[in-house]
């Protein structure tokens, strides 16, 4: 029930950000951001809710988290708004959260009974910080689209819809930057707990499970890109493409490793 | 003399691509449109308009046909536009379409950037230059004159200026779209012209940090940069200077492309690949068009800017309407003035100005005077007498001319002595 709640939230605050692109009225803009904000807080009490009714952190369950995912988007693009002035990031970022909220609307909503071998100290650890790391990703995926579409308007020099409303080319890739660079340690991060929790539980660190294999991969799209970005200064459109690949990476990690590639990290159902 | 035969003949940024508008550059011999327009039979009087989005010649020819053909051939002779392709890309006004067209020039309703203020001092120039070899005559000495004032009314009555357009403006725009800041950039002029200081004003209004020039001459060099507390370098340090600038301007008179492709590719990479941005602001082309494929490279021609203003157009329309309504107003004007400079109009006039004095002073004396029908009768015909006396010789003399043109400044002449467009004038 709550969660409907919060999904509705978030479709409203999506529909007034897509209302505000269009038009472009700073009033419609301040009734998104509060909207979005009120979502925000909803979900959290979801997920607190969530929490108490499983007797352990949520994020077992597909649906648990997708949800968490949008969540982590949410409060990641929150915590950025104030700091930077990015233009209509807005409307870009609420279209994925209320994607993602709906992917989580069609997962089944039970509540799941933990097996032993995951009820860990890691689990709200481990999950927590890698799903995280996802939402700064996806807003790097959103910044990089948005580089994309405002390049394209200006080397093409046809000014349609994005040129006025989209940010500069340098207040874009500066947020790819910074999306990278809270993303990628906590990333990191992710995978190093993950190994701790795989040694606890399965007695070695590292198993070459699918979705280790994958996140590995990721890691490597994204350690390249920064590496590139210091060395040979690799910025601009470059930098913009492979933040969309690296997030395809993030969602194949997530989606395409649970469906196709089964192993040890499948959801449990 | 009728309003058919003005004419103004030429190619503008609408008709003609920078391609071929850079082919009919005259920068190479400032002396040769006067030389060959005085050669061309039927060409009385003339002004010649070259600025880098127009061409124009503006002139009064009593039989045509001939004379178009031959300033067509004067326009397009250093290009490579065949003779049968030359009509798709000029423009022929005649009459009062003529001077409408004028007058929207003047009053930058014709630019590239509508309202950028340069236009109207390009037209002041090119007016001076063509009075100065008496290349223009009674009919575009007044023309002009008026495409000046109806200009000035423009800018004073609407507010088409009012947002400070012109190609260095549309120029900050990109540059905030590419940059956001501007405020720790810096910006190389290559060439010391009018048009990079006008850009560079722009930006300095924006916040830039730095300002560098580079050009042929150091001399010029330093001099505009002693305006923007920035430095000059020699042409030969372009390519070093390029690793270290974020927009560069370039606006020289260098006939063929000072930077190619090849030249850049290398410098992005030591550039570490921060953007770059190139406006081009030159006629003909400086930069290599190929620039633009470069990743993190923006090039922009004085073409592509146009495009960048377009999008604020709405919001400029309506002041627009306003200026086209003036301008329409005052071409009704001048057609008045010009039905009037002929001879019959002119006398008359002339003899009616007379009559109304007379009545009038007549009217004043006898009211006071207690005379006999008769005598008012005689003091009457003797009024009439002295006015039509003494307008007999003027009469003769204006009507006397030899050549047209001596016709036209006799008209313009007898015209002016008796006042007999004050009333007009005084309206305006």
């Amino acid at each position: 029930m709550l969660f409907t709640l919060s999904f509705v939230a978030y479709l409203l605050a999506t529909t007034t950000y897509v209302v505000f692109f269009i038009t472009q009225k700073k009033k419609i803009r301040s009734a998104a951001r509060c909207l979005l904000f009120g979502a925000g807080i909803l979900h959290t009490v979801t997920i607190l809710g969530r929490y108490i009714a499983a007797g352990h952190t949520p994020l077992t369950t597909h649906h648990d988290t997708v949800s968490f995912f949008a969540w982590s988007m949410t409060w990641a693009f929150l915590s950025f708004r104030w700091r930077y002035q990015v233009k209509n990031l807005g409307t870009f970022v609420s279209l994925v959260i209320s994607a993602l909220m709906a992917i989580a609307a069609l997962s089944s909503q039970d509540i799941a009974v933990l097996p032993p071998a995951l009820q860990s100290v890691w689990l709200p650890i481990h999950a927590s910080i890698a799903i995280l790391a996802d939402g700064f990703l996806a807003m790097g995926f959103c910044s990089g689209l948005m580089y994309l579409l405002q390049e394209r308007e200006l080397k093409k020099k046809r000014f349609g819809v994005f040129y006025s409303r989209l940010p500069s080319l340098e207040a874009l890739d500066t947020l790819i930057h910074h999306c990278l660079t809270v993303g990628f340690p906590l990333l990191t991060l992710g995978i190093i707990t993950g190994s701790f929790w795989a040694k606890q539980a399965w007695g070695s660190y590292w198993h070459w499970d699918p979705k280790e294999t994958w996140s590995l991969i990721t890691w490597f799209i994204y350690a390249a890109m920064l590496h590139q970005r210091f060395i040979a200064g690799w910025r601009g459109k470059r930098a913009a493409v492979l933040a969309i690949i690296g997030f395809v990476a993030v969602l194949f990690t997530l989606w395409g490793v649970t469906f196709l590639l089964p192993g040890v990290h499948s959801y449990v159902r | 003399m009728s309003a058919d035969s003005i004419l103004i003949l030429g190619v503008n940024h609408k008709t003609a691509p920078v391609a071929v508008r850079e082919q009919l550059a005259f920068s190479s011999d400032p002396e040769r449109p006067f030389r060959s327009l005085k050669e061309i039979p039927g060409c009385a009087e003339f002004c010649f308009l070259s600025t880098c989005n127009r061409v124009e010649v503006i002139f009064t020819s009593p039989h045509q046909t001939e004379t178009i053909q031959a300033i067509k051939k004067f326009l397009f002779a250093t290009s490579n536009v065949k003779e049968e392709e030359i009509d798709n890309f000029i423009y022929l006004h005649r009459g009062t379409e003529a001077i409408t067209h004028l007058y929207r020039v003047a009053a930058s309703l014709d630019s590239m950037v509508v309202g950028e203020p340069q236009i109207l001092g390009q037209l002041k120039d090119a007016y001076r230059n063509s009075s100065e070899r008496e290349c223009t005559g009674v009919i575009l000495n007044r023309l002009l004159h008026k495409a000046f004032s109806v200009a000035k009314r423009i800018r004073t009555e609407t507010n088409i200026g009012g947002s400070a357009v012109s190609i260095s403006y549309a120029a900050v725009e990109l540059a905030k779209k590419i940059f956001g800041n501007l405020e720790d950039k810096k910006v190389l002029l290559v060439g010391a012209g009018e048009m990079a200081e006008l850009a560079a004003e722009h930006l300095i209004n924006q916040g830039i940090s730095e300002v560098i020039v580079a050009n042929r001459t150091l001399e010029r060099a330093v001099n505009l940069a002693k305006r923007f507390n920035g430095k000059a370098v020699g042409l030969n340090e372009l390519h070093a200077q390029m690793e270290l600038v974020d927009i560069l301007v370039s606006s020289t008179g260098a006939s063929g492309l000072i930077l190619h492709q090849e030249e850049v590719k290398p410098i992005m990479k030591l550039r570490k690949n921060r953007p770059l941005f190139l406006i081009d602001i030159a006629v003909p082309r400086d930069l290599d068009p190929k620039l633009n494929d470069l990743d993190n490279v923006y090039l922009y021609d004085v073409d592509d800017l146009s495009q960048v203003v377009e999008v604020n157009k709405a919001e400029r329309e309506q002041e627009a309407m306003r200026a086209e309504r003036i301008v329409t107003e005052e071409t009704l004007k001048f057609l008045h003035w010009i039905e009037e400079m002929q001879l019959t109009p002119t006398i008359t006039a002339l003899r009616q100005k007379a009559d109304s004095i007379v009545k009038a002073e007549l009217a004043r004396t006898l009211s006071h005077c207690n005379l006999g029908a008769k005598e008012i009768k005689s003091i009457e015909k003797m009024a009439v007498a002295i006015t039509s006396k003494l307008l007999h010789d003027p009469i003769h003399f204006i009507k006397q001319g030899h050549s047209h043109e001596d016709k036209q400044q006799k008209l313009d002449f007898a015209r002016k002595i008796f006042g007999l467009d004050l009333e007009s004038e005084k309206e305006e």
